[in-house]
């Protein structure tokens, strides 16, 4: 269901709603239309006029920094018009529905949503109902997936790991509520590395957790061995309610991520993690900011993604309105 | 079909020319920048042939078409590489074939991106004549007329050499 949305007929991307239900083929466009915006952020003008003339709207119904604001450097850098609206503080709070508010910013001719909600579903709701003809790009659902954080993650596996092949990969922490972990496991599997594993308490693990194609571990200490690449998850303070854990300090004492447990992974392996950082509660400051960290390399792929994902999703939209109009007529 | 071009020769022939225009215009010290792909390919045949120590730029005009929300992006291709500074700095742009004008207008585009050139000469093996911008080339290996059901194309990077091909004509 969500591949046909988010695809043209001729199998373009219009909306990036979820990595699910694309193939490993588009998942590498994607990657690589992102390898090739890198060399952008590096010139003395980081800009390219691919979206001028566009407007991006930044749709955030719940907080977010890094995302939003890399998102909004991304339609910066490819000369689209921006526009960030904090849903929170603004429109419905005085009553407006959210099918109101987004017709009338299609009114206003905008090419493209950023949506990020606490709903699961809401990116694909307004894509599917709301305003099918406005590229929607989902940057974080509820629970259920934030395909460019994924995407992200993936680049820079790529980057660093050369290819997808044979990679051992563990995702650390709270999966039971985290979209990012959702998304990624699904595109490490797409991609086709060797093994998925994720390395929690039980009562951070989804019940099922095995059906989405990962091995669960409950102790770091066979977790960690043969790993080719640690993402660690943060600990999401905000959702934890009702005793999931004991304490902060038991957490770190068992899943925290410190030297000695990192000398169990490969030598070569590397340490993700998606911000923002708990220091001391799921990674060491040490670790974090060690050799073998690449998280400040994540935030710069971030926006190299989000370029390419926007790009890719207004062309192939454009190209649906324009063959529309062109049956109207 | 396969008309009969000695691309070496006109590479050789391009090479003396933007020799002499350099002297002309007093010019001593200048960058070649090749278009992707096929210019890229020319311009380090005409480095070799102007015996330049120096290596060639590379410019990708992907993120610059005024065609991409039609045709889309193409991701595979290399992105620019301008291993010099471009401001103040002459540069010979190179590419492979010149027939509307809007490749190299992205090209110059780009290019000012990167910084303000000295001077931008526009160097083409094939002109064909079909120009829909007022831009003209400052060195031509030849000019050559098309049906216009024919389009020409620079196969290389080895060996290189021209095809001319018939395409089927799409009602726009």
């Amino acid at each position: 269901m969500e591949s046909e949305i988010q695809l043209t007929p001729s199998g373009r991307l219009k909306h990036f709603l979820s990595v699910s239900g694309l193939s490993r083929a588009l998942l590498t466009e994607i990657l690589d239309t992102a390898e090739s915006f890198i060399e952008v952020g590096e010139r003395n003008i980081r800009k390219v006029p691919l979206l001028r003339g566009k407007t991006v709207v930044n749709l955030f119904f719940e907080p977010s920094t890094r995302t939003r604001s890399t998102f909004e450097l991304a339609a910066k850098r490819l000369s689209a018009d921006v526009l960030n609206l904090d849903i929170s503080t603004s429109a419905t709070s005085k009553g407006e529905s959210l099918s109101d508010m987004l017709e009338n910013l299609e009114a206003m001719a905008s090419d493209m949503f950023v949506v990020r909600h606490s709903q699961s579903g809401a990116a694909h709701f307004i894509a599917e109902s709301v305003t099918p003809n406005v590229a929607i790009v989902n940057a974080g659902d509820g629970w259920h997936a934030h395909p460019t954080q994924a995407m992200l993650d993936m680049l820079t596996i790529r980057q660093h790991k050369g290819s997808f092949e044979g990679l051992k990969v563990a995702i650390v922490g709270d999966i039971l509520h985290s979209r990012v972990a959702r998304s990624q496991i699904r595109a490490l599997n797409t991609l086709g590395v060797a093994e998925v594993r994720v390395i929690a308490p039980n009562t951070l693990l989804p019940n099922d957790v095995e059906c989405l194609g990962v091995k669960r571990f409950t102790q770091m200490e066979d977790g960690l061995k043969d790993l080719d690449v640690i993402i660690m998850l943060r600990l999401q303070k905000e959702r934890m309610q009702g005793g999931l854990l004991p304490s902060e300090q038991e957490y770190y004492r068992l899943y925290g991520l410190n030297q000695q447990k990192l000398a169990m992974a490969k030598p070569d392996a590397i340490v993700m993690h998606p911000g923002p950082i708990n220091r001391g509660v799921e990674i060491s400051s040490d670790v974090a900011d060690g050799p073998q960290s690449v998280i400040l390399n994540q935030v710069t792929n971030g926006i190299a993604i989000r370029m390419a994902v926007m790009s890719m999703a207004m062309s192939g939209q454009t190209e649906t309105n324009t063959s529309r109009k062109e049956a109207l007529e | 079909m396969t008309e009969q071009i000695d691309v070496a020769t006109l590479i050789a022939k391009m090479a003396q020319d933007i020799e002499t225009q350099m002297q002309t215009r007093g010019i001593s010290t200048y960058e070649i920048v090749g278009i992707h792909s096929g210019g890229v390919w020319i311009a380090q045949q005409l480095r070799q042939a102007l015996k330049r120590e120096q290596a060639v730029g590379e410019i990708n005009i992907s993120f610059y078409r005024d065609d991409f929300t039609r045709v889309g992006l193409h991701p595979q291709v290399s992105p620019s590489n301008l291993p010099f500074v471009i401001d103040n700095t002459h540069i010979v742009l190179v590419d492979d074939v010149l027939m509307s004008g809007r490749t190299v207008r992205a090209a110059m585009n780009e290019l000012f991106d990167y910084g303000r050139p000295a001077s931008i000469q526009f160097a083409v093996l094939i002109d064909i004549n079909q120009r829909e911008l007022p831009i003209a080339p400052s060195v031509v290996g030849t000019v050559m007329a098309l049906a216009t059901d024919e389009r020409v194309k620079l196969i290389g990077p080895e060996d290189l050499h021209v095809n001319i091909q018939k395409i089927a004509i799409q009602d726009n």
